[in-house]
């Protein structure tokens, strides 16, 4: 008989080793599907250290890839800690590229320290209109917002590529015969281009810095305002909420335009940060937005520990982008972050309880002198069949 | 010119079913799944499992045509009862949240996961089919007006997914496993109490669930597309769950809802092969995701007090109280 029984208290070390138990255990589960399809697990391992830290360049790479997780997987963070399951991620930020995109065409004239927060602004307010609708279907007539916000993301991929690829819209660039025939967008001025720091011979793009102290600021709304307290206990028992009086629904509402807004500003860093131009088909190969839910899966919901997993994932990414061949095939990436998102998803188990093994109507043997065993007390033991 | 008007209607039934044929496969196993109380999200995840194993085999097994179809639908089954299985291990007997990991599920197997990695380690991508379903022209009645090309001229896979739906009726409300099902989903404490094994009853189902979204996905490679592309489910997988809520959990009405949404996908591509092009195509892409929204608006505003066949423990874990 192999049951889980509840820790009477949880040492704080569980805390810890549990989750890091859980990623050695995915990379040796992921080392084996590796190791079937005839793939080194080891050199496999060690090529994505080298082109996600260690090559000249890599380590820069690494944070261009982890700044669009970051933001994504903080949208998903703050929705997903206080259940809310928005998985519209995707949509939400290719709306804020579409809105930063709009505006830093639309202001080319003004100075960069005006035309930046601008674009950041307009990003977050699509990402966050996009938002409320499943936010308002969901407050107002209870529709399930999982299936309403990924549907969203379809219909947003689509308006997107309509911008660019099927009419003759504001984003699009029609100046050239070339661009007729190989539909693309217009380029921002370089002044919407977002400045990066340089340290040493690294470059840290402003989006990531951004993102970094959005992080700290989620984390102290949730654990120390009024705001966060109400989400907390909406989210823990929604009819105990009900009658402290806290306003449901619009607390919903507004969750959803912040979850929203802050996939709206990853798009607006996209634009701003690294491709200065409406992309529909780099935007959606990315797949920022589901690659966010397993960040934030990974960071147990806690917007400061999103720092940490979007950098993994960022780094994982990276690899996958720059070792894209034979040895290296692209759906590697989701093979493996599905494999470390399920380790410790299924481990978190262990931090609350213990595994109890006995044996069915173990019969003590004569000729083994048994161990002293520590006698349950009969109440507990209803297990054993 | 009524009779050109009625080849239309004919065609568009058509091709309706054969877009909602993986849909009624994909639904009645999430269905299943649901009413044992496991909400699995990896339907979308399980169906590209199911296109690239049964594409694999396609590619690779020699034989006569109806016996590699029929390995290749076994082999994409078991291949996404397999994925199935995970999610069960994890949610069930690790109690993780079903939401996070069927969403992993489809992490996972999806897009730019297990089924991309499959096609490209076997070299798969953008090969033509070589065997595919056809239609079978029963009984030779193909003839008769009407209902002959809809009733008598379809694949194997779409009188499989016909089977599936009945047999799902008959098993859910005509038998004693069906109704013990129904228990676990709904009360699985006073289902322990009966002495029916909860756990095993989610497990099977669960499975059960994987397997039928194998076979959709196999509708997909092996009849619908003639070669692989990654991500070729589009998102069918999800139109498969919220049809599950929108048909009140009852598999006679998931069919109509699956062939309805067969019908929303298929119109575009229908409209654009007559070179009626007035409305981009982006308008009909986004139709089906449109219409499931709306679609889940009024069913749901319709629902808020009375929860229509929901399962009640739907999405709950089952820890037997103990002490």
């Amino acid at each position: 008989m192999i049951r889980f029984v509840a820790r009477e208290n949880v040492p704080r070390w569980l805390n810890f080793v549990v989750p890091l138990a859980s990623v050695v255990l995915a990379l040796i589960v992921a080392g084996i599907v590796l190791a079937a399809t005839g793939h080194n697990p080891l050199t496999t391992y060690q090529h994505i250290v080298q082109a996600s830290l260690t090559q000249p360049g890599a380590f820069s790479q690494t944070l261009v890839s982890m700044t669009p997780l970051m933001f994504t997987g903080l949208a998903a963070a703050v929705a997903f800690r206080m259940r809310l399951w928005n998985i519209g991620g995707e949509g939400q930020l290719y709306w804020g590229a579409i809105g930063a995109s709009g505006a830093g065409l639309y202001f080319h004239s003004l100075p960069a320290w005006l035309l930046i927060p601008v674009m950041m602004a307009v990003g977050l307010l699509a990402g966050a209109l996009w938002a409320s609708i499943p936010g308002v279907l969901r407050a107002y007539f209870n529709t399930n917002e999982i299936l309403t916000t990924l549907m969203l993301n379809y219909v947003a991929a689509n308006v997107m590529y309509y911008l660019i690829f099927d009419s003759t819209s504001y984003w699009r660039d029609l100046t050239s015969p070339s661009a007729r025939v190989f539909p693309q967008g217009k380029y921002l001025p370089p002044a919407a281009s977002w400045p990066a720091l340089q340290v040493g011979s690294l470059t840290v793009p402003f989006g990531l810095i951004f993102a970094v102290g959005l992080a700290v600021l989620l984390w102290g709304m949730i654990r120390a305002t009024r705001y966060g307290f109400e989400m907390r206990v909406l989210a823990d028992s929604p009819a105990a909420g009900k009658y402290a009086g806290i306003r449901t629904r619009r607390k919903i509402l507004s969750l959803m335009a912040l979850s929203g807004g802050i996939a709206g500003l990853g798009g607006a860093s996209q634009v701003g940060d690294f491709s200065h131009v409406l992309d529909p088909r780099g935007l959606e190969q990315a797949g920022y937005g589901y690659t966010g839910i397993v960040v934030a899966a990974l960071a147990r919901y806690n917007p400061v520990a999103v720092v940490v997993t979007s950098f993994f994932i960022g780094m994982l990414v990276n690899a996958g982008f720059a070792l894209q061949g034979p040895g290296f095939p692209i759906g590697l990436t989701g093979t493996m972050e599905g494999i470390l998102l399920f380790c410790v998803l299924g481990a978190e188990i262990f931090t609350r309880h213990r595994l109890e093994i006995r044996l069915p109507h173990a019969r003590p043997k004569a000729q083994v002198p048994a161990p002293p065993v520590p006698v349950r007390p009969a109440a507990h033991g209803g297990g054993a069949s | 010119m009524t009779g050109i008007n009625a080849n239309i209607g004919i065609s568009i039934v058509m091709t309706a079913i054969l877009y909602g044929t993986p849909l009624v496969f994909a639904g009645i196993g999430e269905l299943l799944a649901e009413r044992s109380g496991v909400l699995n999200l990896g339907v979308e995840g399980m169906l590209l499992m199911g296109a690239v194993m049964a594409f694999l085999v396609s590619q690779r097994m020699t034989g006569p045509n109806g016996l590699v179809l029929l390995v290749a639908v076994l082999v994409a089954m078991a291949a996404s009862a397999m994925m199935a299985l995970i999610h069960a291990f994890v949610s069930i007997t690790l109690r993780a949240n079903q939401i996070v990991s069927g969403l992993a599920l489809t992490i996972f197997a999806g897009v730019i996961g297990l089924s991309s990695y499959i096609a490209e380690d076997n070299k798969i991508g953008g090969k033509a089919g070589r065997h595919q379903f056809t239609e079978l022209n029963l009984f030779g009645l193909k003839k008769l007006p009407v209902i002959g090309p809809i009733l008598f001229d379809q694949s194997a896979m779409v009188y499989l997914s016909w089977l599936v739906v009945i047999g799902a009726v008959l098993y859910l409300y005509r038998t004693r496993t069906g109704l013990h099902l129904r228990s676990v989903g709904e009360s699985p404490q006073a289902a322990d109490a009966m002495g029916i094994n909860v756990t095993r009853y989610r497990y099977l189902h669960t499975l059960a669930g994987g397997a039928l979204a194998g076979a959709g996905g196999a509708v997909f490679t092996l009849q619908i597309a003639t070669n692989w592309i990654d991500g070729l489910t589009a998102g069918a997988g999800w139109i498969a769950i919220a049809l599950v809520i929108f048909s009140f959990w009852r598999p006679e009405l998931l069919i109509a809802g699956a062939y309805l949404f067969g019908a929303f996908t298929s119109f575009g591509f229908d409209l654009q092969a007559r070179g009626i092009t007035s409305i981009p195509s982006e308008f009909w892409s986004a139709l089906p995701y449109v219409m499931t929204i709306v679609a889940l608006v009024l069913v749901s505003a319709g629902s808020v007090r009375r929860r229509l066949g929901t399962p009640a423990a739907l999405g709950i874990p089952y820890v037997r109280e103990e002490s």
